[in-house]
């Protein structure tokens, strides 16, 4: 199978002992049956399935974008949109807080990137202990489908640094689904959001990032 | 005497016209309806139109009804107040709650929840229209809706129901056929829900029938199923675009 198809549950993507089942697949005698709907995909015999539609669902390692919900006496509880909020500890924090002074690194309300460092049976564990991390102070958030989030960032960054490049603008992809801008004026945000929105709406076409080049040179029109 | 002899040898002739194994037309499904919801569908079979929602994996609340072994799956059957010719009353009633239950058991054996412990997975099914067969239709839509949520499933889960019209077996009943005929041994309907691999997850029966007619019933169910999981498949798989 060297073609992507797409497969619903139950579904059986390839017979025979050649493969091995990934994500999303389970194997049942000599058959490998999807268990999810999405796009199934093989590489090195390994067969998977990304999934077109559904919630997020958070990974170690992600960066995400979310909202402080509350200051508990050891750190904070972010909102990244899923069922199970992250919790950013104080240790987490790569600079000396007072803890009676917690809102003043992050207060509720505020919007915070924050990357996944661990799941475990508790919930999800954030840290800000990386370049990039923190309070967001300044710029738009945009909230889009996560699971075009893939599609905005492009292969290996081309379509998320081609908007970079046009709009003069900073963008940071939360894996959640936000999107944060922030440029020098407010029209080159307003431009990169607009860019962004024409991406999620066009995320099934081929050669996309092409088209929004074209889309770039004919002025966002 | 002679004219009730009668009326017992006579095989049922079908109002609309429909072969005894023939199921409704339209039927029409289609995927991700619902914008703000993780995953929707709509299942219409004849008049009537079902649309489901599904919203989760989701943090269960109250936090004593959650279940720390595995998620949850709740189902909630509605029938709207202009779904048929005479308003019913909204809101829940003795009957949407025995039909949201049953929707949930039917569904059960498929979907996958043991990665979501304390979750939940809320399944809205609302019947826009009714012309009977509403839980089948209901359960159709909520399986491609579940599907289209991401959630982790076994197989995909269609539902029909078969009917006993005095002694004859006919698919899929409509109004008709399943309230207002009163003519001999009168109607019995059996909905049935069936995995892709053919497993029973749903039957409900209340009536009298053989042994040998249930079997036959049952067949007769079970290869509808079939029909409706490859129109299930096909809106599922349309729903895409077109894709490189």
């Amino acid at each position: 199978m060297s073609e992507r198809k797409i497969v619903i549950p139950g579904e059986v993507i390839e017979k025979g002992n050649d493969f091995l089942p990934g994500e999303g697949t389970e194997k049942r005698g000599e058959e490998i049956v999807a268990l999810k709907y999405g796009l199934a995909e093989e590489s090195n015999r390994l067969v998977k399935i990304i999934p077109l539609s559904g919630v997020y669902n958070p990974r170690r390692g992600n960066v995400v974008i979310g909202k402080v919900e509350l200051l508990t006496f050891n750190g904070w509880v972010i909102n990244i949109g899923t069922a199970e909020n992250a919790f950013l500890s104080l240790m987490e924090v790569p600079r000396f807080v007072n803890k009676d002074a917690l809102d003043e690194v992050m207060d509720i309300g505020d919007m915070a990137v924050v990357k996944i460092s661990g799941i475990n049976n508790r919930g999800v564990d954030a840290t800000i202990k990386s370049r990039g991390l923190g309070r967001i102070d300044e710029g738009l958030i945009v909230s889009v489908n996560p699971n075009k989030v893939p599609r905005i960032i492009g292969k290996e960054g081309s379509m998320i640094n081609l908007i970079k490049d046009e709009t003069r603008c900073n963008i940071t992809v939360g894996q959640n689904g936000f999107v944060w801008i922030r440029g020098d004026k407010i029209e080159d945000e307003l431009y990169a959001k607009k860019a962004i929105l024409f991406v999620t709406e066009k995320s099934f076409t081929s050669g996309l990032t092409e088209e929004v080049k074209k889309w770039f040179d004919g002025g966002g029109k | 005497m002679e004219v009730e002899n009668k009326m017992a040898t006579k095989e049922y002739k079908r109002k609309d016209g429909r072969k005894n194994n023939e199921m409704r037309s339209p039927i029409v499904a289609k995927v991700g309806i619902v914008p703000n919801a993780d995953g929707s569908a709509m299942f219409q079979i004849g008049k009537t139109i079902a649309i489901a929602a599904v919203y989760g994996p989701k943090k269960m609340h109250p936090q004593h009804s959650q279940n720390p072994e595995k998620g949850t799956l709740r189902c909630t059957y509605n029938m709207l107040s202009f779904s048929v010719s005479d308003r019913i009353r909204p809101g829940p009633n003795r009957r949407s709650t025995e039909i949201s239950k049953i929707t949930q058991w039917a569904l059960d054996p498929v979907v996958m929840l043991e990665r979501y412990p304390s979750m939940v997975v809320d399944v809205y099914i609302h019947i826009t229209q009714a012309d009977a067969g509403t839980r089948c239709a209901g359960i159709n839509a909520a399986a491609m809706a579940l599907a289209h949520a991401g959630i982790p499933m076994k197989d995909m889960v269609s539902s029909v129901a078969v009917g006993k019209i005095d002694k004859t077996l006919v698919l899929d009943l409509d109004k008709y056929e399943d309230s207002e005929f009163d003519e001999g041994e009168g109607s019995t309907d059996i909905p049935m829900s069936f995995t892709r691999s053919g497993e029973l997850t749903h039957l409900q029966l209340d009536g009298k029938i053989s042994k040998d007619q249930l079997k036959e019933a049952v067949k007769m169910a079970q290869k509808a199923c079939e029909e409706i999981y490859e129109i299930q498949k096909k809106a599922l798989k349309d729903s895409v675009g077109e894709l490189k």
